[in-house]
């Protein structure tokens, strides 16, 4: 029915699938690189499981052995050992460490790609974009269904996800915003971070195929930076990234039809745009919403400096109270100064008496409670 | 009888705010020529944003700041800074000697190298601190207290009239902790000024003859003996000053 | 021996050993600076970000001068930064999450454009696949030409400014209390990493040129405690991990020239890291090794009398 209504053959309908899979699973565990401020070290992982998937199929020589998925999870973790390791040596810093072993690992891939593996179809191409329209073509029977292969492994790949971030929800949640509270309740942080890093390495494997080596990485950061933007709630957060991500993986397969060219590609181009719109007119967090409220501060914040200074500056001291030299006092532009009065004046906080300012009872009361309100800080 | 000798800085209605936050409500004082002058207040006071603001490290978001009658850009020359030690990667590679003569960048202007001269002043600066035996060290070899007086060195080689620094105290050892004394001492019979962020009220007394509390406004402002009651602290502190009692001890003597 | 010589004389060599010596130099020594500066994602962001402007600088003015296609790419990398830095400071977002979408999301631009561009069969015949993983072997004297020139604009900027460079990485609000404009030199410091990124991206690929901003310059600072020798050092470290790579590339067939500089640099790294003579881990572990055993010596004779 859904292939005659949008006029897609089930092929097709297949790769869109197992698009919205991906980047739902991607989107999930993404949320807490992007918390944990760990977007850089889910970039590292998603370069170095692909040489865990070549070094893997050098040793079992078969492409689809679940051995493949084994090995490359272990060797993202790897990867986030590796660069704790370098970094505890203090000889270079955590940024410099993820840069030194990634390129390391991922060129040692292409390299054993190009010299052993040339025959088992893997080109730089496939590495860099997976190929989800292969994926119709490779097909799996369970429990009487027949699907791609490939989306058995990542539905599979997004239970484990969705089960262990699920059982240890509450420890994670923790870990994450208080790092501190969860090692004194008992909770490891060690724990945590490796359980979480290899469910990353993980949805990365399983991604590859789909998407390649270094798109993973738009799906993994990209639908939680956006959701992100629009709610403080964690639980939310998580419904929304992978809402963003479908949608993100299915209006880049249209892009990419439109434009005949990478589904891919033109995913990780997607996210992008979606992020745009969102970064822009997010209704509190966006740049518009952002832009409107500073304004609003810098006219609400002149006025309570204006407020203050006319209290620390009480009747004795004309000068500084004097309406034309106001601006001198306060090293404003005299435009901005007369444009401030004028507000205050409007809102009741100030009156002029003669040349001079003086505060209203409004204006006085409004001063005091913000020095009152600073001296406690 | 203090306003007799002239002002080398002066603030006024300073206040300074990030992200429409104010860090620094409208700042007033005047400090005259030659003195000693601690700034004291609890964390998250403004005191480091202060003396930023001061040397024109943050923009303002009203008032000013001139430096004995003009604008700090004029007259950068006379001033001598110590940021905070934490501030900087201990680990960069560079010499003792090297970071002294930084203390010379601004005097040489664009391009120029430093040269012979600058090594000398570098050198004799590193002598006055008690670290002249580590010119050639990697600063990473450094302990804490060390690296304090490595960044005075370059504080002293600007040769300048007013000096600014930012927890100069902090965390040095008790030889360190003598140095530095002695040169406030030093800088102090040579005429120069002198503006200090502290932390130890205990030595507030013995170090400084003037002193600023502060709490994002000003809370007080003079000589240590007028502004450093035990009122003005509480005013500052909250109340909550363990120290209060000894001082007022002193006060009664 | 006589092989040897002809390999040298020919012109292709000739054009890939300079072409890599002078990309190694360069990364080598502004990487330095970003490795100082902890801005080594930096690096991989820019280099990226850099394809969808490689690709458009193609597609709009359909030419493959390598001074057009830098600038492209220069444009984009730039374009990305500024992106980042907006993201930052307006949202709540933070530098590495920005960093990640942005370079992932212009890539992704980049391949979408890149498969366009290859369709209309224009792409093989202007080698831009060569740009996704380097290809030393492509380099021609114009390429050569273009890197060397901008090499020497590049160096002079640093050594010009070295002073001023030298303050902003080490302590910026010290330089700013002296008057130096520490925000139009953090810029232009910046645009200089951005430049020596771009010069190496057709000979290591946009994929693994951060590689060489960052391993050079970890191995250089192994070896000395001095800015000016480290950067040297990168510089030197770079050129023979270049050169070397891109010949080993050229043995094989369909072997990219990234990679093979990058395992070259890589292992330079490791080595400086393990055997450096002050810095070494290995020395470390054998010193402590030593210590130890000279406290239990201690430890023992000091018990004997008691015994």
């Amino acid at each position: 029915m859904l292939e005659e209504l949008l006029g897609l053959r089930t092929s097709q309908i297949e790769v869109i699938g197992l698009g919205v899979l991906v980047a739902v699973t991607c989107a999930l565990v993404g949320v807490f690189l992007v918390l944990r401020r760990m977007a850089m070290m889910g970039d590292a992982i998603s370069h170095t499981v692909f040489f865990g998937i070549i070094a893997a199929f050098l040793i079992v020589r078969d492409i689809d052995s679940p051995w493949l998925v084994v090995g490359a999870t272990a060797v993202g973790v790897l990867t986030v050992w590796l660069v704790e390791v370098l970094t505890r040596t203090r000889r270079v810093k955590e940024d410099a460490a993820i840069g030194l072993v990634f390129p390391f690992l991922f060129s040692l891939g292409v390299i054993m790609v190009s010299m052993f593996a040339s025959n088992a179809h893997i080109d730089t191409h496939v590495v860099l974009l997976g190929e989800p329209a292969l994926a119709p073509f490779d097909r799996m029977e369970l429990f009487g269904v027949d699907l791609p292969h490939a989306t058995w492994v990542m539905g599979a790949i997004l239970l484990i996800n969705l089960l262990c971030i699920g059982l240890f929800y509450k420890e994670i949640k923790l870990a994450t915003f208080d790092a501190g509270l969860s090692v004194t309740l008992g909770f490891s942080a060690g724990l945590i971070h490796y359980g979480l890093m290899t469910l990353v390495s993980l949805t990365a494997v399983g991604a590859f195929d789909a998407v390649g080596a270094i798109l993973v990485i738009a799906l993994l950061v990209g639908p939680p930076v956006t959701a992100y933007l629009l709610t403080d709630r964690l639980i939310t957060m998580i419904g929304l990234s992978m809402v963003i991500g479908a949608i993100s993986a299915v209006s880049g397969y249209f892009v990419a039809r439109a434009l005949d060219s990478t589904i891919s590609g033109s995913m990780a181009l997607m996210v992008g745009v979606w992020f745009a719109l969102v970064f822009l007119a997010a209704p509190e967090r966006g740049v518009l919403a952002v832009l409107r409220r500073r304004e609003r501060q810098k006219w609400e914040f002149a006025q309570q400096v204006l407020a203050v200074h006319l209290l620390n500056h009480p009747a004795g001291e004309l000068e500084e109270r004097h309406i034309d030299h106001m601006y001198r006092h306060l090293r404003w532009a005299p435009h901005f100064a007369q444009s401030v009065l004028q507000r205050a004046q409007r809102r009741g906080l100030v009156v002029p008496v003669d040349e001079y300012l003086e505060l209203t009872p409004r204006g006085q009361q409004l001063a005091r409670q913000l020095l009152t309100h600073m001296g406690q800080g | 009888m203090m306003s007799v000798r002239p002002a080398v800085i002066d603030v006024t209605d300073l206040t300074v705010a990030y992200r429409e936050q104010p860090v620094l409500w409208d700042i007033d004082f005047t400090v005259p020529s030659g003195v000693l002058l601690a700034i004291v207040g609890p964390n998250g006071a403004g005191k480091t944003t202060l003396i930023k603001a001061i040397l024109g490290l943050v923009k303002p978001a009203a008032g000013n700041v001139l430096i004995a009658g003009k604008s700090y850009r004029e007259q950068r020359r006379l001033v001598g800074y110590v940021p905070q030690r934490g501030s900087v990667d201990w680990d960069f590679p560079t010499s003792v000697l090297d970071v002294v003569m930084m203390g010379r960048y601004g005097a040489l202007g664009w391009i120029k190298r430093p040269g012979k001269a600058e090594r000398k002043l570098a050198r004799e600066a590193l002598e006055k601190v008690g670290m002249h035996d580590f010119a050639g060290r990697q600063i990473s070899q450094l302990s804490g207290g060390q690296q304090q007086r490595v960044f005075l060195a370059r504080a002293l080689v600007q040769d300048a009239e007013i000096y600014f620094m930012d927890e100069p105290f902090q965390g040095v050892d008790a030889t360190t902790e003598r140095a530095i004394v002695a040169l406030l001492r030093d800088l102090r019979e040579r005429g120069k000024t002198v503006v200090v962020v502290h932390h130890d009220l205990s030595t507030v007394i013995d170090y400084f003859n003037w002193v600023t509390l502060l709490n994002v406004r000003r809370i007080a402002h003079g000589p240590v003996a007028e502004a450093f009651t035990p009122h003005n602290l509480a005013l500052a502190y909250g109340g909550h000053v363990a120290f209060v009692p000894q001082l007022s001890q002193q006060g009664a003597a | 021996m006589e092989r040897l010589i002809d390999l040298l004389l020919d012109y292709n060599v000739r054009n890939i050993a300079l072409g890599s010596a002078v990309l190694g130099i360069i990364s080598g020594a502004l990487g330095c600076f970003a490795v100082l500066r902890r801005q080594a994602l930096v690096g991989e962001s820019v280099a990226h970000a850099a394809l969808p402007g490689i690709v458009l600088a193609f597609m709009l003015l359909s030419t493959r001068a390598p001074l057009v296609l830098m600038l492209g790419a220069a444009l984009a990398g730039w374009l990305a930064m500024l992106s980042v830095i907006a993201i930052v400071r307006l949202t709540r977002i933070k530098d590495d999450s920005a960093f990640a979408l942005l370079l992932s999301v212009f890539f992704g631009g980049g391949l979408v454009l890149l498969t366009i561009v290859q369709k209309s069969g224009a792409a093989s015949q202007a080698g831009l696949d060569t740009y996704l993983f380097g290809q030393a072997a492509a380099l021609i004297s114009e390429d050569v030409i273009t890197m060397s020139s901008l090499g020497i604009v590049i160096l002079t900027v640093l050594l010009l400014f070295w002073k001023e460079f030298k303050l902003l990485s080490f302590d910026r609000a010290f330089g700013g209390s002296q008057g130096f404009p520490m925000l139009a030199l953090d810029i232009l410091l910046t645009a200089l990493v951005v430049m020596a990124t771009v010069v190496g991206l057709k000979a290591v690929g946009v994929v693994l040129m951060s590689a060489m901003l960052v391993a050079p310059a970890a191995a250089a600072r192994q070896w000395t405690d001095r800015l000016g020798l480290m950067v040297v050092l990168a510089g030197l470290f770079g050129a023979l991990a270049g050169v070397t790579g891109a010949f080993i590339s050229t043995l094989e067939r369909g072997l990219s020239t990234g990679p093979a500089i990058v395992v070259c640099i890589s292992l330079l790294a490791v080595f400086s890291l393990l055997f450096a003579p002050n810095r070494g881990l290995l020395r470390e572990r054998l010193q402590a090794h030593q210590n130890r055993r000279r406290l239990r010596a201690d430890l023992r004779t000091l018990q004997e009398p008691e015994v």
